[in-house]
C-alpha cells in the first residue's frame, strides 16, 4: 500500500559490547521452496507474519516503470477466495493492521495480529500467493492505478523538490540499469500497464520458490509450521527466477543538472554510485555519512548549519541497495546563499577527509550510535522495521537471516583510514551527479557548470 | 512425523515427504476458526515519589536492555504569553542548546558518543524531556539529562541560530500545501488568538529573547509541576536510589494552572479556498470543535471515528480511495485534549475531482449517522480493542502511554479495563456521538490548490459561503531573514 524506502539500519541487538546478537529463528523450506523462518517473542499477546517477493523495480519491463509497486496494491484486492475488499476487512474484524512496500530490490508485505488470529494471515497470505490472479480483472488493476497515479501526485508531485530523485537515477544510471528508474514509476507507463502484465508479472515472480515467509512473536514454532504447511504447502513451485546480471556501472563524469520547482529556497543534491549493500566500501561509506551529517558535531553540519549557517538542513547517506548502492548529500540553502557556496563547502570537507583520516572519536561515536540502533531493532516483532522483517531482510540480502553479528562486526572492524580510503576511492568529483533545484527564474542560485572542480 | 519440528533449530531442509500429510488442500471457502484472543498481561505501573515530592511513574522491562526516561512538565505552548507565541516550544528546544556550562556541541558529542538521545519539545499543555539509552549507559546519561533539565544555559548565540532556523521553517511552510491546509484549517477553526489556533509570527519569533526563556522555564519547570516515566530494564529500588540522587534537590515552586477558554463551535458551513497555482492535488481538510479527552463519550467516539475514518477499510477511506480512486487516501481523527481540540476529516485528491470528492465527503459525513450494521461496528470495536496490546512493546511507546494516564488522571486499572469497554460499546452509542459530534452543516471546509481549476466546480456543490484566500493570510508574508 505504500512504498517505503529500504531501512538502512537493520537487525541485531548488543546486549553488551562483548556479548553476542542473536534473534533466535528456525529456518524450513518447504517442498515448494518457500523459505519460512520462525521466531518466538511472547512478551505481548502479538504476532506478526512478514512475507519478502524477491521482486521490485528493478525487474521491470521498459516502458512498465512502477509495474512492480503498481502490482504491491493489487495484493490487497482479494483473491482466489476471498472477495475484494475482504482482505482488509477480515484482518481488521481480527485485529490486525497489514502494510506493505516496494523497493527497486524486493516487495514486502506483513500482517500484525493478535497471536490468536496467527491462521487468519497465513489463510489470506496463501490465498493471494496462490490464488491472485484468480480475483484480477481490468477492474481492479484500473482501481489501483487511479491509487497509484494520487500516490505519485501526492508523494512526488505535489511535494516540493519531489521530483529529484527521478532526475538523478536516470543521469546516475545508464538506461538499461535496473536502478535507473524510481520505483513510483512514470505516469505515462503507469498508464500504460495492462491486465495480462499482471497476470505474467504473478506467474514469474508471485511464486514460494522466489518468497520467504517470516513469522515473529508469540507464537509455538512447531504448531505455526504445520499450519504454514498446510496452507502454504499445495501451491506449487514456479520456474526458478533468473538472477538480475547488469553490468558493472560507473560514471566518469561530472554531470551538473538544474530543475526549477515551485520552493522558496535552493536545494542541493549529490549523489555517487558506490558498492552494494554488504560488498567492502558499504559499512565505510555508511559511517562517512554519519561523520558528515549525523549529530551536531558531524562535519558538514557543524560547518554549514552550526557555524556559517548557510544551510538550513543537511543529510548525507549511504543508501545500500542489492546491486548497486548511492551515496548521496543534500543541502538546503538558507535565503540569501548559493549553491555554488554550499558546494564549496562541502568539497571542502569532503577533500579534507580524503587528505587526513576522520579522528579516532569520530569513528567510535558513530559505531556506538550503530550499536545502540541494533538494541532499538530489537523491541518490536512486527511492522516494516520489526524482528520479523530483518531476519527476511538478512535472508535476501545477506544470503543468511543470523547475518547480525557478521553486519555489526562490519562496523566495529573499521579504522579511521578505512573510512579515509572510501572517500578517496569512491567521492570521486569526476564521478558524480550534481542537481540543483531553485526556486522558478532562480537558475542563478544553481551550481554553475563551469565551475571548477576543488 | 511431526516430531521432527521440535528439532529443527538449525537450518532444516525438510523434504516433501516430510510434510505430505498436509498437502491436500486446506479449506478455503471460508476463513479459519480463531481461537479466542489472549489477554495483554503488563508488568505492573508503579509508582513513588522523591524527597522533594517529585512523583514517578515506572513500568519494569526486561526483554531489550533499554531505558526510556521522560520528565513531563504541565506547561506548554497553552502558557506561551501575549505576543510570545512559540516560547514554551523554543524554551524546551533551547534546553539542549547548552547546560551546566557545557556547550551545544559539547553536549550532543556527550550523548552521542553513548549511543543514547535526549530531545526536548513542547505539546499544547505539557512539554517534556525524552531520553532513550541503552541500559548500560544509563548512569552516564542521566547526568547529562539532569543537567539540561535543572541547569540549562539558554546561551544567547545559539538562541540566535534557532530563530533562523524557525524563519526558516516558516518560510518553507510557503512550499507545503499540506502544512498550509493545517495551519489554515486550525486558525479558522480556533480563531488566531486561541492557543490551539495560533502560531509564531515572523515578528514574534524575531522578538524572542534570552530573558523570556529564562524567566518562562524558572516559572514552570519546577518539581511540583512535573513527573518522570521510566520504563525499561530497571528495578524500582535501583532507579530511585539513582533518581534521588540526581532529581532529589529539584525546588518545588507555585504553579497556578492556567484557565483555556473552550473554543466556540462552527456556526454555519462555509469554505476557504486558499490559491496554490498548479497543484497537482487539492488538500482537504473539513471540520469543526470535537470533545475533550475526558468526555464520557471517549470510547463510542474511538469506535464511530474508526468506521469513518480512522482505519484502511474505514468508510472515507474505502470511498474516496478504494471505490472512486480520488486518492491515495483519506481519513478522519478526533484531537483529544483537556479541553474540546478538533474534529477533522482530510485528504489529498488529484485536481481535476476536487468537487466530487467534497460531494463524497459529506456523503460520508452524513452517512455516519445513519444506523450502522453489526458488521460495521465489530468490526470496528474489534480493531481497536484486539490491536492495543501492539501499543505496549517497545519502551517509548510504553512512556507515552503512562505519560497519558499520568497527564489526564486514568485510574490505575485503566489499561486493564480498555479492551472490555471497547467492545461493550454498542451501535445506538456509536449513531449517538456520530449525531452529537458530526455535524456536517456546521463545518469548515479547508481546501488548498489551483483555484482556477477548481473554483468553479466547488462553488457548483453550493456547500455554504466561498470564502477566497492567500496563502500569505494564513502565514504571513515570506519572512526576510537579514544575512
Amino acid at each position: 500500500m505504500r512504498k517505503t524506502l529500504i531501512l538502512l539500519v537493520t537487525l541485531c541487538s548488543i546486549l553488551s559490547a562483548q556479548s553476542q546478537i542473536k534473534i533466535p529463528y528456525t529456518r524450513h523450506v518447504l517442498s515448494n521452496g518457500l523459505n519460512v523462518l520462525l521466531h518466538e517473542d511472547h512478551s505481548t499477546p502479538t504476532v506478526t507474519v512478514n512475507t519478502w517477493f524477491h521482486v521490485g523495480s528493478g525487474y521491470e519491463k521498459p516502458g512498465r516503470t512502477g509495474f512492480a509497486h503498481l502490482f504491491e496494491h493489487l495484493m490487497f484486492m482479494g483473491s482466489g477466495h476471498v472477495a475484494e475488499g475482504e482482505f482488509d476487512k477480515l484482518l481488521e474484524a481480527a485485529g490486525a493492521e497489514n502494510n506493505g512496500s516496494t523497493t527497486e530490490d524486493r516487495t514486502n508485505y506483513y500482517e500484525d495480529l493478535p497471536s490468536n488470529a496467527l491462521e487468519l494471515a497465513l489463510y489470506l497470505d496463501s490465498d493471494r500467493m496462490g490464488f491472485l490472479a484468480d480475483a484480477m480483472t481490468p477492474q481492479s488493476v484500473d482501481a489501483q492505478r487511479a491509487v497509484v497515479k494520487n500516490e505519485r501526485r501526492q508523494s512526488y508531485e505535489n511535494r516540493p523538490y519531489g521530483l529529484s530523485e527521478e532526475t538523478i537515477l536516470k543521469n546516475l544510471y545508464p538506461a538499461t540499469h535496473p536502478y535507473s528508474w524510481p520505483v513510483i514509476g512514470s505516469m505515462t507507463d503507469l498508464s500504460a500497464a495492462t491486465y495480462n502484465d499482471v497476470v505474467e508479472f504473478f506467474k514469474t515472480y508471485y511464486v514460494p520458490n522466489n518468497a520467504s515467509l517470516s513469522i515473529a512473536g508469540d507464537i509455538n514454532p512447531q504448531e505455526t509450521l504445520k499450519l504454514v504447511e498446510k496452507w502454504f504447502g499445495g501451491i506449487p513451485a514456479g520456474k526458478p527466477v533468473e538472477p538480475q546480471n547488469p553490468a558493472a556501472v560507473r560514471l566518469n563524469e561530472e554531470k551538473i543538472l538544474v530543475m526549477e520547482d515551485r520552493v522558496q529556497l535552493p536545494r542541493l543534491y549529490m549523489t555517487w554510485i558506490t558498492p552494494q549493500r554488504f560488498a567492502p566500501g558499504d559499512a565505510e561509506l555508511d559511517v562517512l555519512a554519519n561523520i558528515l551529517s549525523g549529530g551536531k558535531n558531524s562535519r558538514l553540519y557543524q560547518k554549514l548549519v552550526y557555524e556559517l549557517q548557510i544551510a538550513q538542513d543537511i543529510r548525507a547517506s549511504q543508501g545500500s541497495s542489492k546491486l548497486s548502492s548511492q551515496f548521496q548529500i543534500v543541502s538546503t540553502a538558507r535565503a540569501g546563499h548559493t549553491l555554488e557556496e554550499l558546494k564549496k563547502v562541502i568539497q571542502q570537507e569532503i577533500d579534507k577527509i580524503k587528505n587526513e583520516a576522520p579522528m579516532q572519536r569520530e569513528l567510535q561515536r558513530s559505531v556506538n550510535q550503530y550499536e545502540a540502533s541494533f538494541l532499538d531493532a530489537l523491541e518490536k516483532p512486527g511492522g516494516f522495521g520489526g524482528k520479523a522483517n530483518q531476519l527476511n531482510e538478512y535472508f535476501y540480502y545477506a544470503g543468511n537471516p543470523d547475518y547480525a553479528n557478521e553486519d555489526l562486526s562490519r562496523y566495529k572492524a573499521l579504522s579511521v583510514n578505512d573510512i579515509q580510503t572510501a572517500a578517496q576511492i569512491y567521492l570521486r568529483d569526476n564521478g558524480r551527479v550534481i542537481l540543483s533545484i531553485v526556486p522558478k527564474g532562480k537558475t542563478d542560485l544553481a551550481v554553475q557548470p563551469k565551475t571548477e572542480g576543488k | 512425523m511431526k516430531k521432527i519440528f521440535l528439532n529443527s533449530i538449525k537450518l532444516i531442509a525438510v523434504s516433501a515427504f516430510c510434510f505430505s500429510l498436509y498437502a491436500q488442500s486446506p479449506d478455503r471457502t471460508k476463513p479459519p476458526q480463531l481461537p479466542p484472543p489472549q489477554k495483554l498481561n503488563l508488568p505492573a505501573v508503579q509508582q513513588f515519589s522523591l524527597s522533594n515530592g517529585l512523583k514517578v511513574v515506572l513500568m519494569e522491562k526486561y526483554e531489550v536492555p533499554l531505558v526510556q526516561l521522560n520528565v513531563i512538565t504541565k506547561m506548554g505552548s497553552v502558557n506561551d504569553p501575549e505576543n510570545k507565541t512559540g516560547l514554551a516550544g523554543l524554551t524546551m528546544n533551547m534546553l539542549t542548546e547548552g547546560a551546566a556550562g557545557k556547550t551545544s556541541l559539547e553536549l550532543a558529542d556527550a550523548i552521542d558518543f553513548l549511543g543514547a538521545r535526549i530531545s526536548a519539545n513542547a505539546g499544547p499543555h505539557s512539554s517534556g524531556i525524552y531520553l532513550h539509552t541503552p541500559f548500560s549507559k544509563f548512569d552516564e546519561a542521566l547526568k547529562i539529562m539532569s543537567d539540561i533539565l535543572l541547569r540549562p544555559d539558554f546561551p544567547q548565540k545559539e538562541l540566535d541560530r534557532k530563530k533562523k532556523d524557525r524563519l526558516t521553517s516558516l518560510m518553507q511552510m510557503h512550499d507545503q500545501p499540506t502544512a498550509i491546509a493545517t495551519a489554515a484549517f486550525n486558525k479558522i477553526l480556533f480563531g488566531k488568538d486561541h492557543p490551539y489556533g495560533k502560531m509564531a509570527s515572523e515578528n514574534e519569533i524575531k522578538g524572542f529573547s534570552v530573558d523570556d526563556l529564562r524567566s518562562f522555564y524558572k516559572k514552570y519547570s519546577t518539581a511540583n509541576n512535573s513527573f518522570v516515566i521510566v520504563v525499561g530494564d530497571i528495578k524500582k529500588d535501583e532507579l530511585k536510589k539513582k533518581l534521588e540522587a540526581v532529581f532529589g534537590k529539584w525546588q518545588k515552586g507555585d504553579v497556578k494552572e492556567v484557565k483555556i477558554k473552550e473554543p466556540a463551535q462552527v456556526a454555519s458551513r462555509i469554505v476557504y479556498l486558499i490559491d496554490k497555482p498548479g497543484a497537482a492535488q487539492s488538500v482537504i481538510n473539513i471540520g469543526r470543535i470535537g470533545t475533550s479527552r475526558l468526555t464520557p463519550d471517549y470510547n463510542p467516539i474511538v469506535v464511530m471515528n474508526t468506521l469513518l475514518g480512522g482505519s484502511f477499510t474505514s468508510r472515507l477511506n474505502q470511498n474516496l480511495r478504494e471505490k472512486h480512486g480520488y486518492t491515495y487516501g483519506a481519513s478522519s481523527r478526533f484531537m483529544f485534549r483537556p479541553i474540546p481540540g478538533s474534529f477533522i476529516a482530510a485528504s489529498s485528491v488529484q485536481t481535476e475531482v476536487t468537487d466530487k470528492a467534497l460531494t463524497e465527503f459529506f456523503n460520508e459525513l452524513n452517512g455516519i449517522r445513519e444506523p450502522l450494521t453489526d458488521a460495521d461496528l465489530n468490526r470496528a470495536k474489534n480493531l481497536v480493542a484486539l490491536s492495543y496490546p501492539g501499543n505496549f512493546q517497545s519502551v517509548s511507546e510504553i512512556a507515552g502511554q503512562l505519560e497519558e494516564m499520568a497527564l489526564y488522571n486514568l485510574p490505575s486499572n485503566y489499561f486493564g479495563e480498555f479492551v472490555s469497554k471497547i467492545l461493550n460499546v454498542n451501535g445506538n452509542e456509536v449513531t449517538g456521538v456520530a449525531k452529537k459530534y458530526i455535524v456536517p452543516d456546521q463545518m469548515i471546509v479547508v481546501v488548498v490548490g489551483d483555484k482556477a481549476k477548481i473554483e468553479e466546480g466547488i462553488q457548483k456543490l453550493n456547500l455554504g459561503e466561498l470564502k477566497n484566500l492567500s496563502i500569505e493570510d494564513i502565514l504571513g508574508k515570506v519572512p526576510q531573514l537579514s544575512k
